[in-house]
């Protein structure tokens, strides 16, 4: 009796001092974040202050008292008077726009036959996420493999078909090799497209296709005008997820062909790390690295920003 | 009649297209797998052979035999890489899906200040290129001295998969009603029962996608790992893989097979989670 008073009166004086004593100031909310919040904080934000000082250093892996010396804004002005720098930059962006518009179409046309098919949906629903579980290094060692100009799959099989005589130097001349790249590239992540905009399909009320139809629509037109605006959204979302993780490049052309041959596959990301490591230019590669990060949060925020407004769009309609 | 017949073949012809399209877009999309699992049954010299070799001769799990046999085959300690990879993967899994639980319910229960703005932050610390992070880490890791260590890159891991562990459980806790925590609390619960025995069992199939997404991210992750880990004592198998590439020679055989052993568990958990996964991600298309 008198234990069970004591833990009543015990749990009053608890509630009372955690509503009005104890945390005055943290709501629950807070309190719920604060983990993630710190987490975050000290393995990402932190470093990258940190990097971001070391941009304004000589700092060299081998010399560890430059990161005392300041040199202002010497750094950026290398990278950015650097012909190198740029011709990775310019390619890291040719690579995402074919890679990533690829990637729309095919899942598209992919979304549209899975769809379509009236038995064993299921199967091919999971065949489809086939590439999405492997890692982007798997990817890159199997398309190495695949492109191989002796042993490789797709060469072996030219020749096979009498296609051509001679083996095509996939990987070793520089334009196959990001041709090559690319290829990898899409077959990893069109899987993303075709799900989510799969799902879209699944969800999306037929009623509005079929009043298209009676009305005379050809079924490009119901496509376009009707289908399209739906799954907008959903291929968004898409995008901002690929948005997320666009830096699974730098495995997969790690792997392929680190960079070669003679520098005609370098990305930004590449460039970052052999900058990093091997040249153990540190100050300078933060640099680089912080221009490719600021890259790739203009990418997702401008998805995001387009993501919101596709939903908007379909909430005005639904 | 005559339009009749001409319309009927029409279609049949549009669907024998479609049967075609799909059964080569399936085919492009399960080969690249199939040869690598192929090429790991198969001899050497049959991988090598000019011309080609296309109906396998000779099949055998030697290559398997020679991974697992110890430090037989070019010496590569694929057990350790593996308990590496097992006990860093589960380790972050499990701390990333507590955290990612509390900051998942907060975002889907509460209304705050500057909520959208904290949830954009938080998917920009996952927009950092892995490389791009690697170098502070690396910096500070080494002044630190917990490079090559399974407590590094269980903190990184943590830290890459709470961002999006948090986006999908928040669309996960919003597909529960909330009238239904409401009615417990109004039957006598605390939040806190009603959050445990109604809404965290309502939600639990989609956190453990959640977790099985994390899981899979930490396993398959090479930018930062490859930085950060240096030996058997914390290498991870995507960066073991590497192992099998020497300056002008590649072990083909032998990294076919470590691939087989990667992908296995990848994908035995990716059936398992797929349906609540595409669900997760789409919740947030169609309502804010």
């Amino acid at each position: 009796m008198k234990s069970v008073n004591l833990a009543g009166s015990l749990t009053n004086v608890m509630s009372a001092t955690g509503h009005d004593m104890k945390f005055p100031k943290f709501s629950a909310p807070t309190l719920l974040l604060l983990p993630a919040i710190v987490v975050l904080a000290a393995v990402i934000v932190l470093p990258l202050l940190f990097s971001l000082y070391s941009s304004f250093t000589p700092f060299r892996l081998t010399k560890p008292e430059s990161i005392w010396v300041f040199i202002g804004f010497r750094n950026y002005v290398s990278v950015l008077t650097n012909i190198e720098f740029w011709t990775a930059f310019g390619r890291t962006v040719l690579l995402l726009t074919v890679a990533l518009n690829a990637e729309m179409f095919l899942g598209l046309g992919l979304a549209m036959l899975v769809n379509k098919a009236t038995h064993g949906q299921r199967l091919l629903r999971t065949l489809m996420m086939f590439p999405m579980m492997f890692s982007p290094v798997l990817v890159g060692f199997q398309f190495k493999f695949l492109f191989n100009d002796n042993i490789g799959f797709v060469n072996n099989a030219l020749q096979s078909l009498g296609l051509t005589t001679n083996a095509i130097p996939w990987l070793i001349d520089g334009n196959l090799a990001l041709f090559s790249i690319i290829v990898a590239e899409v077959w990893s992540s069109t899987a993303v497209f075709a799900i989510l905009i799969l799902a879209g399909l699944l969800a999306m009320p037929q009623e509005p296709v079929e009043a298209a139809r009676v009305d005379g629509c050809t079924p490009w037109q119901t496509f376009r005008y009707v289908t399209w605006p739906y799954l907008m959204p959903f291929a968004f979302i898409a995008m901002t997820i690929r948005s997320l993780d666009v830096a699974r490049a730098y495995d997969i052309v790690k792997i392929m062909t680190d960079g070669g041959p003679a520098k005609r596959t370098e990305l930004l990301w590449t460039l970052v790390g052999r900058t990093a490591y091997s040249d153990a230019r540190m100050g300078l590669a933060n640099a680089m690295a912080y221009i490719s990060i600021l890259l790739s949060i203009l990418f997702t925020v401008y998805f995001f920003r387009k993501l919101a407004a596709a939903r908007q769009q379909i909430g005005a309609e639904w | 009649m005559d339009q009749n017949s001409a319309h009927r073949l029409k279609r049949r012809g549009l669907k024998f297209l479609h049967l075609v399209g799909l059964f080569i877009a399936m085919l492009i999309i399960c080969m690249p797998g199939l040869w690598i699992v192929l090429s790991s049954l198969r001899p050497t010299v049959e991988i090598m052979a000019k011309p080609p070799v296309w109906i396998p001769q000779d099949i055998s799990l030697d290559a398997y035999r020679a991974m697992f046999g110890g430090a037989g085959q070019g010496g590569i300690p694929v057990w350790e890489y593996f308990r590496n990879s097992l006990v860093i993967s589960i380790t972050s899994t499990i701390i990333a899906l507590t955290i990612g639980m509390a900051g998942g319910y907060a975002f889907a229960r509460y209304k705050f200040k500057g909520k959208s703005g904290i949830f954009l932050g938080f998917m920009l610390t996952r927009a950092v290129p892995g490389i791009a992070l690697s170098l502070p880490l690396f910096m500070i890791f080494a002044r630190v001295g917990i490079i090559d260590t399974h407590f590094a890159m269980i903190l990184i891991y943590v830290a890459l998969n709470v961002p999006f562990t948090i986006w999908l459980i928040d669309g996960f806790f919003r597909q529960v009603p909330k009238d239904l925590a409401e009615a417990a609390q109004i039957d006598g619960c605390t939040r806190w029962q009603a959050f445990w025995q109604v809404e965290f069992p309502l939600a639990g199939p989609g956190i453990a996608s959640a977790g099985i997404f994390a899981f899979l991210t930490s396993w398959n992750e090479y930018a930062l790992a490859s930085q950060i880990t240096r030996s058997v004592n914390s290498k991870t198998l995507p960066v073991g893989l590497l192992d099998y590439t020497s300056e002008f020679t590649i072990d083909w055989r032998g990294m076919c097979a470590l691939a087989v052993v990667m992908i296995i568990p990848a994908l035995t958990l990716t059936f398992i989670i797929q349906k609540h996964l595409v669900s997760g991600l789409t919740f947030g298309a169609v309502k804010g």
